[in-house]
């Protein structure tokens, strides 16, 4: 079959690849309708991600049909057409047990790597670094999908691949977001990004209350989606001082709810910029954290800071003491995808949010390297570049 | 959690005695004897052949010293730094590894006390066979050498198990005559909040004498260490996740190799 491998720093190449096949009892096989990019993506583009091998088949984010199952999968059959969970669970861990998949300890098929950098070792992830298990990707006609019962989700009639796709990450991941900053009726909620994630938290935070969502990015074409779709207020954080306009729009107060969707690769201006750049191209710093920063100082007093967008090491000049002094409530993670997709799918089944509209380009898989670039550098006004297999 | 005392008998008699009053007296292993006598010997020889000077004095001093160490096995700067290679030639390699299992206690207890269950968890066990209530015949397949892991040699032993108590402890231990004394226990205690299994394990091996032996056995034992961390870590997989999760055998763009 053909599959995108990543090669190196900014390289990723479309192969021929060996079909995949049943492993374990509990696997299935997918043949892959629809698999997108996504922002994490660009943090294995980047280098940034330590465990990538040349030759590592990427992509985390897809649906399709079941074409194989494992001789214990039993919810599931051949001609299912599922949306799967970029993220991996057991079911059978005490994490899983407590609806935090993302913390599954037993998922991770080489969880020496996680254990050793973060004292514990945590879920396996889809083409993401053999540091989060090492399985092979989802840009590719068919993929080996472990844990099949609590990874696929059955797309209900009606609902199109489109709209199904963006549930296994990019709205989940959003919601989750939202769901940890703990919104109460009537908040006011500051989203960092206006990427898929971004904007999908923008949606979540309506549905979760909010009373007024404002975005911030550097891009007019995502501040426009964010308007447009998201009903958001928007500042460009390349033409205002993003903690003094907070201030203005909240009479002197300042947002309740603060959500990063950005992470580790965080972009900034001015000094600040130059500082972070230089740190981590020595590798001082591995992270980024310039919205983090901005989003403590722009809380209120009391408020949560909500983190999503993916950090990999350590970060410096952390504004800890402000932090402190203000009371904040800080909640992050790696989505818990299973437990809102059902949900969510229900949502979209309903209507009241299509996350379709972040597919703008649909591509062959011979098309990896420049659909990539295009995410990357964010020309031709892409959202998401989406790789359809199966034509 | 039990507290548990180990003593390690020596293999046979013709091991070093384990009282105090040698134990006091010696603290360095024979290989270390040997080596010290020699060397002792040779820095003398040496020192002696250039007396007149200060690097002639100072050789013979501490050749005399390692040759003095070598003939009582005892090494005060041994002593002083509280180590003792004479008596770790007799014990045992022994890891101790934690792990909690989200499992009622009877279940994870079950499962390792059947003992056929073991090599699906524990990496270098072909098999377990129960041939009476308390005996068993092990067959492992052991890496011939630390640095090459193809060459594999069949080694198998018997083994009784010697204490157990239903859902709390196990211990075993090989027969005399085995070609590696090994040992082992486990136990199986609650979790604070009653919804989960902490099993802790402790394996052992002695091994075989001489010294080309425990010189590999020194070698092989933080592999050892990580092997026994990872085998329970294959055990909790098994009893909560029903399966060990892997990739090899997955596609991936390397041609020379399949994940």
């Amino acid at each position: 079959m053909k599959a995108i491998c990543w090669e190196g720093i900014n390289k990723v190449s479309t192969e021929r690849v060996p079909d995949p096949s049943i492993l374990n009892p509990r696997d299935a096989i997918v043949r892959v309708f629809l698999s997108s990019v996504c922002g994490s993506d660009l943090h294995l583009l980047g280098g940034y991600i330590p465990a990538m091998r040349a030759g590592d088949i990427i992509g985390h984010e897809f649906m399709g049909e079941i074409v194989e199952v494992g001789p214990e999968v039993k919810k599931l059959k051949k001609g299912d057409r599922v949306v799967v969970c970029s993220v991996l669970s057991c079911g059978g861990c005490e994490f899983c047990q407590r609806e935090e998949y993302s913390l599954c300890d037993n998922s991770n098929a080489e969880p020496e790597w996680t254990e050793k950098a973060y004292g514990y070792p945590v879920a396996g992830i889809f083409g993401y670094s053999h540091a989060l298990g090492g399985y092979a990707g989802s840009h590719a006609e068919y993929t080996r999908i472990p844990f099949a019962e609590n990874t696929c989700f059955k797309v209900p009639d009606g609902v199109s691949n489109e709209s199904a796709l963006f549930t296994s990450d990019a709205f989940p991941t959003g919601y989750m977001a939202a769901d940890f900053a703990g919104i109460e009726p009537g908040d006011t909620v500051v989203v960092w990004g206006a990427g898929g994630v971004g904007l999908m938290a923008m949606h979540s935070a309506w549905l979760l209350g909010a009373g007024r969502v404002i975005a911030i990015d550097q891009y007019p074409y995502r501040l426009e989606q964010a308007r447009v779709r998201a009903n958001a207020e928007t500042l460009n954080f390349k033409e205002v001082d993003v903690l003094q306009a907070l201030k203005d729009m909240t009479g002197g107060r300042g947002p309740d709810r603060c959500i990063d969707c950005v992470g580790m690769e965080a972009n900034s201006t001015g000094i600040e910029k130059i500082y972070d750049y230089a740190k981590q191209y020595a590798r001082l710093q591995n992270d980024r954290p310039a919205v983090l920063r901005q989003a403590i100082m722009a809380c209120r007093k009391g408020g949560t800071v909500s983190i999503i967008g993916v950090y990999g090491g350590f970060v410096d000049k952390f504004p800890m003491g402000a932090a402190m002094n203000k009371g904040l409530t800080f909640r992050m993670g790696q989505q818990f995808g299973q437990r809102y997709i059902p949900k969510l799918l229900d949502i979209v089944a309903k209507g009241e949010v299509d996350p379709a509209y972040l597919l703008t380009h649909k591509l062959s898989l011979d098309m990896g390297q420049e659909g990539y670039m295009m995410f990357k550098d964010k020309t031709n006004n892409n959202m998401r570049s989406v790789f359809a297999p199966a034509g | 959690m039990a507290n548990t005392t180990k003593t390690f008998a020596p293999p046979d008699s013709k091991g070093e005695e384990k009282n105090e009053s040698t134990k006091h007296f010696t603290n360095v292993g024979t290989t270390g004897r040997l080596l010290s006598l020699l060397g002792g010997a040779a820095l003398v020889y040496n020192g002696w052949n250039k007396k007149a000077s200060v690097l002639g004095k100072s050789l013979t001093t501490v050749g005399t010293y390692l040759m003095l160490r070598g003939i009582s096995g005892f090494c005060p700067v041994n002593k002083v730094l509280q180590i003792d290679t004479a008596h770790a030639d007799t014990e045992g390699f022994e890891v101790t590894t934690s792990v909690t299992i989200s499992k009622p206690r009877d279940e994870v207890y079950q499962f390792w006390r059947k003992l056929e269950n073991l090599p699906k968890f524990m990496t270098y066990l072909e098999e377990v066979r129960q041939t009476d209530g308390k005996r068993s015949h092990w067959v492992a397949k052991v890496p011939r050498n630390v640095t090459t892991k193809e060459k594999l040699a069949t080694i198998a032993w018997d083994a009784q198990i010697e204490q157990e108590e239903e859902n709390s402890h196990i211990t075993w231990r090989s027969l005399p005559g085995s070609e590696v004394e090994n040992s082992g226990e486990v136990h199986f205690t609650d979790t604070l909040n009653s919804r989960g299994t902490v099993v802790r394990a402790t394996l052992s091996y002695h091994p075989p004498l001489g010294i080309a032996g425990q010189l590999a056995a020194k070698l092989l034992n933080p592999a050892f260490k990580e092997l026994v961390k990872q085998d329970v870590r294959r055990f909790k997989r098994i009893l909560e996740a029903v399966e060990i999760p892997t990739i090899i055998g997955q596609p991936s763009g390397r041609k020379d190799e399949k994940y």
